[in-house]
């Protein structure tokens, strides 16, 4: 279990604000992630799920507040979705051995640990959906991350495959001891293997244990109530309690 | 009688050091789908000849300014919610066709703008050949030093944040040695055949390559072969050089198609 309020936190944001082409996708949004905690965030499409994510590794400005880092905090990032153009020959081994080269050694380490040792020699362009969020997971795992950090890391696999995959997660946390802080769709799946989950509507909704959280009003505001949460949430209700005249305009800034 | 003395021997020392420093280059042009942005800037280099003339500065300067000047609005407004090849089709024929009109106001100057368009490699001089080979060694050494932070980037830019590369910057040094190309390219092969020298080489790499820098080399090889080969083709039946050139590698990229597409079925 992870240990609270003894260490010194890895992140720690205070009040962020972030406007994308003039619309505010996040304000006001707190967040500490302690060592070898999972914390999920869970929000409609447009929330600013991944805004959060890619300011925390430094890939979006801020307009407001800010972000502290541990110092000299190792991240490992799992990306959305990452389209290799079929025109870049590229091998497993070498994508993970970008920008630092990494061992023969810690490659199969990082491979196996992800459940894909045998993929090694395959070209990136030629894995399928699954294989492709592995191999991007063990690239993740190569910098003996502090912090992992998965953006919808399952998005295209079917629901076996999300589950499946998410408990490769748990595994890596219990072996290697680092937080995990991720960004999905598959609440009812999710919210099973995570320590703390927050809720995200542009600002934080709520957060707290999964429990707390799944019977939290304002979460069922935005997802309906009971396990069907994941399919609510393609259409959750435009006015709930926590309304604001912006929180639904930048759908596709996420 | 000096080795550089010979036109021959001059012409080709300059299309292999234009074919060697595009051939990588051509790569990330052709990962990073920018085939467009190299054809586009190079047309803008014509504006920098004129503007060169009319202040009477060194047209390599000349060249390089506007170029960068060019790539630089462009990337700069694509994020403003302009799609790329609207831009890139904007600036390319305005540019081209300022040039050409700023150009006919030189009266006092006679050049011959088609030197520009298609380039001369049998007229290049000593000091032609040391800033073919001063340009390729300054891209050559950009790319070698930044290949990975670029890879990284052309790969997915979160990824290269994620690693502590700064995106904007490898595009920046991309966009540098782009210009460089084309500025140290422009006498020799034109600015209408330098896009063609950075990405038909490049995409005649690809079905033998399993990794970027097998790639990258084979690219290399298949650029110098292109120079070497189409001057020699060009001397031999008196046809225009650059186009020449330019023929020996759209030869190399449709035999390799076939044989790609041959060995992939097999």
């Amino acid at each position: 279990m992870p240990v609270r309020h003894h260490m010194t936190p890895l992140v720690e944001a205070k009040h962020l604000s972030v406007a994308m082409n003039g619309n505010e996708v996040l304000h006001g949004v707190d967040l500490r992630l302690e060592p070898s905690e999972i914390v999920t965030v869970v929000g409609p499409n447009g929330s600013g799920k991944s805004t959060l994510l890619r300011s925390i590794i430094g890939a979006v400005p801020l307009s407001h507040g800010s972000i502290r880092l541990k110092p000299g905090l190792r991240i490992g990032y799992v990306p959305q979705k990452l389209h290799i153009d079929p025109t870049l020959p590229i091998t497993v081994a070498r994508f993970l051995s970008l920008p630092k080269s990494a061992s023969d050694q810690d490659t199969n380490a990082a491979l196996e640990r992800a459940g894909v040792r045998d993929l090694k020699n395959r070209q990136m362009a030629r894995l399928s959906g699954g294989q492709f969020q592995r191999v991007l997971l063990a690239r993740a795992l190569l910098s003996n991350p502090e912090l992992l950090i998965l953006d919808e890391a399952t998005q295209g696999l079917d629901q076996a495959g999300s589950a499946a995959f998410y408990a490769q997660i748990e595994d890596i946390r219990t072996e290697l001891g680092c937080a995990v802080l991720m960004v999905s769709h598959e609440l009812h799946v999710v919210m099973a293997a995570s320590d703390r989950v927050i809720c995200l509507n542009g600002h934080v909704c709520c957060e707290g244990a999964p429990e707390h959280v799944a019977s939290a009003p304002e979460y069922r505001a935005l997802f309906g109530s009971g396990t069907q949460g994941a399919l609510a949430l393609y259409r959750h209700e435009h006015n709930h309690s926590h309304d604001h005249e912006h929180s639904h305009e930048h759908e596709a800034a996420e | 009688m000096n080795l550089f003395d010979s036109f021959l021997v001059r012409a080709a020392l300059a299309g292999l050091g234009v074919a060697l420093a595009a051939a990588p280059l051509g790569c990330f042009v052709v990962w990073r789908r920018m085939a467009y942005f190299g054809d586009a800037t190079a047309h803008a280099a014509i504006l920098g000849v004129a503007l060169a003339l009319a202040l009477n500065i060194s047209i390599m300067v000349g060249v390089l300014a506007v170029v960068l000047v060019a790539a630089t609005i462009v990337s700069g407004l694509t994020t403003r919610g302009y799609a790329m090849d609207t831009l890139l089709g904007v600036m390319a024929h305005s540019a081209l066709a300022i040039g050409l009109v700023a150009v006919s106001f030189l009266t006092n100057v006679r050049i011959d703008l088609m030197a520009y368009l298609f380039g001369d490699i049998l007229a290049v001089g000593k000091v032609d050949l040391a800033v073919i080979w001063g340009g390729a060694a300054i891209v050559l050494g950009l790319i070698g030093w930044r290949w990975s932070a670029l890879l990284t980037t052309t790969l997915n830019a979160e990824l290269a944040h994620a690693s502590g590369i700064d995106p904007r910057r490898e595009q920046l040094i991309l966009t540098i040695a782009l210009a460089v190309v084309i500025a140290v390219a422009i006498k020799v092969v034109g600015v209408l055949l330098i896009a063609s020298l950075l990405v038909i080489p490049a995409a005649a790499a690809r079905p033998f390559s399993s990794t970027p820098e097998r790639m990258a080399a084979l690219a290399m090889g298949i650029g110098a072969l292109s120079a070497l080969g189409g001057l020699y083709l060009a001397f031999q039946f008196d046809t225009p050089t650059g186009p020449t050139i330019v023929c020996v590698a759209a030869t190399c990229f449709t035999f390799a198609s076939i044989v790609g597409a041959v060995t992939s079925k097999a």
